[in-house]
């Protein structure tokens, strides 16, 4: 999927993703040329599909965990489907979590805990930010498209 | 009044999704996970009931005891069953980096299953909107099997099996992930309506390019009458393999193995 302007004749470029809500996902591309923006809105089961798909609108800014889509996706997981290994964290150096964003979370199902916590460490870490909030878990999961984590 | 537009390919600048480079990545990592392994082997019938998974877990045992590094994926993601075959731990698997770790089951066959993801008796259910789940649901289940390709550790292998459900659709999912289309080994029991389905699904998986092994002929007695593997061998020119009868011994699958 690629928009162009018509008036310049010329393909947008992306600029950002969100997800607002009610299983929409929202991206927005501006003109190179003239500056014009739209935003593009799927409805849950386009948003479904391309989740489906493995692929991320905009591109990955964090790696692709093991199992991610798996993980991610599937409603009727084992609680002790999964043990993190105890070695040390890939990608740079450690990142503190604050009490708060420990609770919150402590909150996610244990299937999918593990991959979370990893990809919350990777984002502070592309970001260089020392110490994972909620406020970051809440930046980063509409950043990242992380819908229900 | 016509818009006179470029088409989708005449769009050549560079796009930040990169939404086709994802998806050959995701392509290359299967790659290069198999890379260590010698040959994939899918295990297809096109019939339920034949008994694919109990071939292929009885297979894989047989072939890791003759010492051969092996790994079975039980691609039935809504009725697996080669956990239980194999009778792999109920222990957590193991999170490493890039990869999860596949459970060593019986024989030190290397195994990974839904079964082993799944709450005991629930059903394999995706999150997301259920009116209309089939327009997502089977790029969902293609998904689950590229990474079950793609992020298991399997290391150095000399055999993985790939258990697949009834049917032909698995085998063209598989078969498109794969940088090669999978060796089949075709399973069917005696009676001509299991030849039937049987030869839909090797013919398939034939004009796919896929090599076939041969045929396994499974639950031969007097319970079910017919002649599938013979009538199927002299169709297809292919070997039968073996012939299992009802509670066979371990002989039987060692035989098989060594055809392999």
């Amino acid at each position: 999927m690629k928009f162009l302007c018509i008036e310049c004749d010329r393909q947008m470029t992306f600029e950002e993703r969100e997800l607002p809500g009610d299983g929409t996902l929202a991206v927005s591309f501006s003109c190179p040329a003239c500056g014009r923006r739209v935003g593009m809105l799927t409805n849950p089961f386009e948003t479904q599909l391309v989740s489906s798909l493995g692929v991320v609108i905009g591109g990955r800014t964090v790696p692709e965990q093991p199992l991610e889509m798996v993980r991610s996706t599937v409603a009727t997981g084992k609680e002790s489907a999964f043990g993190e290994s105890k070695g040390p964290e890939t990608g740079g150096g450690a990142v503190a979590w604050s009490a708060d964003a420990l609770e919150r979370l402590a909150k996610v199902p244990n299937f999918v805990r593990g991959m979370v916590k990893r990809i919350y460490a990777e984002y502070a870490r592309d970001h260089g930010i020392s110490e994972i909030t909620p406020a970051l878990m809440d930046t980063a999961r509409t950043e990242l498209g992380l819908e229900g984590m | 009044m016509p818009l006179n537009i470029r088409t989708y390919h005449d769009l050549t600048e560079p796009d930040a999704s990169g939404l086709l480079q994802q998806v050959i990545a995701q392509r290359g990592r299967v790659a290069t996970r198999l890379a260590e392994v010698g040959r994939v082997v899918a295990v297809m019938s096109g019939k339920g009931g034949v008994g694919k998974s109990f071939v292929t877990a009885h297979l894989a045992r047989a072939c890791a005891r003759s010492g051969r590094a092996v790994g079975v994926l039980d691609a039935d993601l809504n009725g697996p069953t080669a956990a239980r075959l194999l009778e792999a731990p109920r222990v957590p698997l193991t999170v490493r980096d890039d990869a999860v770790l596949p459970a060593v089951a019986a024989d030190g066959v290397r195994l990974i299953s839904m079964a082993q993801l799944l709450e005991d008796g629930r059903p394999l259910a995706f999150r997301g909107p259920e009116a209309e789940s089939f327009i997502w649901r089977g790029a969902q289940e293609v998904a689950a099997l590229r990474e079950f390709l793609s992020d298991i550790a399997w290391g150095p292998l000399d055999l993985l099996f790939v258990d697949l459900p009834p049917g032909l659709g698995r085998f063209a999912e598989l078969a498109t992930l794969l940088p090669t289309p999978p060796a089949v080994l075709t399973v069917t029991i005696p009676t001509p309506e299991s030849g039937d389905a049987v030869r839909r699904a090797l013919r398939a998986a034939i004009e796919r390019g896929a090599p076939a092994l041969g045929i396994v002929e499974n639950m031969v007695g007097n319970q079910f009458p017919g002649d599938a593997a013979d009538s199927l061998a002299a169709e297809f020119d292919l070997p039968v393999l073996a012939r299992i009868p009802f509670h066979p011994q371990d002989a039987v699958w060692s035989a098989l193995a060594a055809r392999l």
